[in-house]
């Protein structure tokens, strides 16, 4: 079945004639083709419109909307319009139309390329610097409520850090220890390979000793633990604000932060540098073993080397960091959890955003304390 | 007039979860043109069966026809295509969080049809208009409409392709008692004006006395099926209970 619109344009009366089956199905040729027939009746406006519909077999709002719409334009060229022979079926929905208000939804308004570029950069610039202070008081609320616990060491809430240790330190050995153990493999191979050119293979001991002990360990470690723990925090607290829980403690009158913020803190601070003490270990096992077996030297030689190698400062100056990257992760995972608003994609978001900002702080963080050594010639 | 059509026909219609069974042997008939609501008690599976009639569950023996096609029967294509005849309003509206509400509209119009921008545009303002939306409301996102509007809203957008059958969720759970008799108020009109066939899953008493032909009482896993009047003279204890309990009567008490 089709739809079809014919127009007789007289000077005095134009008439539209309108059959077929006005549904969804043919709107866009009737839309077409009504839009021609009034741009041919504008060219010499009638007095009097009449549309006749006796042929009309089914209407839908849709096509009831395109006969309102025409009636409603030939109205506003001031031509007198007449609907003749409709069913009362179609008559009655054609009333309704009429009598509903319906204007065509805005279309998205569209910035020029150049402009939105500029919106979005002035808008992100001011997000970026609100959040910066917003993430400062944070951390600073987040510093008074530990040492408020610490003063009072009942207030501290143990089983949850025992819990978060689990989760966070427990949990994460076998991951970490597979990782610095491939770590210390890779390196020793690679620097092998280049310091046979000099017949120094037995410098590999220091070049794995020294990259690990002093950055890899604790940086891959930390990347590891933002990736893992710091998303987790995001994902929990954020899906107990999206839950309402968190307005739910408020109410009881429980502090979020003792709750759950410190405690995940704590536990981190805990967790992290065992954590990397483990991955230090691991890689000097994972380069270890290379270098007897692929170079051949014997293990006491290795130990002797390691010795000469490794000082106490410099395995200090890899673990120092630790509880600092603990700090800064578990701050920022439990802050961008705090900050998701009252839907499940915000989540997703948020924790995403967390393990990118976390994982950015850390080597952010790390190159200030190389830094800060060079310059105390640590 | 010749005997009622039936859009809807559910024989022996069978679910369940796991050890539980939900529907046993049930039976169902939507006439066309009717308002027909289902009540029951929570867990009774009156959400089930919209989504086994829907097609979004399949029903574990049974058979579901839909405008007198086997839903069971059909290939993909085929029942694809009954969706475009048949519209759901979800309890919460399940507007699509990343598009507009115009957006929401045109998404089912854009999936059937081709249409100029501007013609999509028209439409979707109609429709707001028709559910008693304001123009504006159209560049608005689900979030930043209230409750009441978002179900406005789901309806809009379910009655985009000017469905023959319009399954509601609860339409009215959680809204004020007078948006809710405006909604109530709502479907009759369009029913009326559209001819349409309304399936409607309620808790509301009032909403049950205003607009519904027939009211559906899930109990003992199956349906006793009946206009309001006949369902008080069931001597069902738990129908009993519904339509002759303090709220039931207080309900019937508002038009007598």
């Amino acid at each position: 079945m089709t739809a079809w619109v014919e127009t007789v344009a007289d000077p005095d009366i134009a008439t539209l004639r309108l059959g077929g089956s006005w549904r969804l199905a043919h709107l866009a040729s009737l839309d077409q083709d009504l839009v021609a027939a009034l741009a041919r009746l504008g060219a010499t406006p009638p007095r009097r419109a009449r549309i006749v519909a006796d042929e009309l077999d089914q209407l839908d709002t849709a096509g009831g909307w395109l006969i309102v719409r025409t009636i409603r334009a030939l109205e506003a060229a001031t031509v007198a319009v007449e609907l003749q022979g409709a069913r009362p079926a179609h008559a009655a929905l054609l009333d309704l139309l009429r009598g509903s208000e319906a204007a065509p939804c805005d279309p998205l308004p569209r910035d020029h390329p150049w402009l939105r570029l500029v919106l979005r950069t002035g808008a992100g610039t001011v997000h970026a610097a609100g959040e910066g202070a917003r993430f400062l008081s944070f951390a600073g609320a987040v510093t008074l409520s530990l040492l408020r616990q610490l003063l009072r060491p009942r207030t501290l809430r143990l089983t949850s850090i025992v819990h978060h240790i689990e989760q966070t330190g427990v949990n994460a050995i076998p991951i970490i220890a597979i990782m610095a153990f491939f770590i210390g493999i890779v390196l020793a191979y690679q620097g092998a390979d280049q310091l046979r050119q000099f017949g120094a293979e037995i410098f590999t001991v220091n070049l794995v000793a020294v990259s690990t002990l002093r950055e890899l360990g604790v940086l891959l470690t930390a990347i590891m633990v933002a990736g893992r723990s710091g998303s987790a925090f995001t994902a929990q607290i954020g899906t107990m604000k999206v839950n309402e829980e968190l307005d739910a403690m408020e109410v009881i009158g429980l502090d979020r932060l003792a709750v759950l913020v410190t405690p995940r803190l704590v536990a981190l601070a805990v967790s992290l540098p065992l954590l990397t003490f483990l991955a230090n270990l691991m890689a000097l096992v994972g380069g270890g073993l290379v270098v007897i077996f692929l170079l051949d030297i014997p293990t006491v030689l290795l130990l002797r080397q390691l010795q000469a190698a490794v000082g106490i400062d410099l395995f200090v100056a890899g673990m120092i960091k630790a509880p600092v990257f603990a700090v800064l992760i578990a701050t920022i995972g439990c802050y961008m959890g705090l900050q998701v608003e009252g839907n499940a994609e915000s989540v997703g978001r948020l924790t995403t955003q967390s393990v990118v900002v976390s994982i950015f702080a850390v080597i952010v963080v790390d190159a200030l304390f190389s830094m800060l050594f060079a310059t105390f010639g640590i | 007039m010749a005997a009622p059509e039936h859009v809807i026909e559910v024989e022996d219609l069978v679910t369940t979860f796991g050890a539980t069974t939900v529907h046993d042997g049930l039976s169902l008939r939507v006439r066309r043109g009717e308002i027909l609501a289902v009540v029951g008690g929570s867990g009774t599976g009156k959400s089930v069966l919209i989504r086994a009639i829907t097609g979004l569950l399949r029903p574990k023996s049974g058979s579901i026809r839909l405008f007198g096609e086997d839903l069971g029967a059909l290939d993909d294509a085929a029942r694809q295509s009954l969706r475009a005849r048949t519209g759901m309003l979800f309890q919460d509206g399940a507007l699509f969080g990343s598009l507009t509400v115009a957006q929401n509209i045109e998404v089912p119009l854009k999936t059937w049809h081709r249409l100029r921008p501007g013609l999509l545009d028209e439409l979707a303002g109609l429709k707001l208009a028709l559910v008693g939306l304001p123009p504006a409301a159209g560049s608005k996102y689900p979030a930043e409409l209230s409750g009441g509007m978002r179900k406005r809203a789901g309806l809009a957008r379910a009655l985009a392709l000017d469905p023959e059958i319009l399954f509601l969720d609860e339409p009215t759970a959680g809204l004020d008692p007078i948006a809710a008799a405006a909604f109530d108020e709502l479907i009759r009109s369009l029913q009326a004006a559209l001819g349409l066939t309304v399936v409607m899953i309620t808790h509301d008493l009032d909403t049950l006395q205003r607009t519904a032909d027939r009211i559906a009482v899930l109990v003992d896993k199956d349906t006793t099926i009946g206009t309001l009047g006949e369902l008080r003279a069931n001597p069902h204890p738990w129908i009993q209970a519904y339509f002759a309990g303090p709220r039931g009567r207080a309900a019937a008490g508002g038009e007598s």
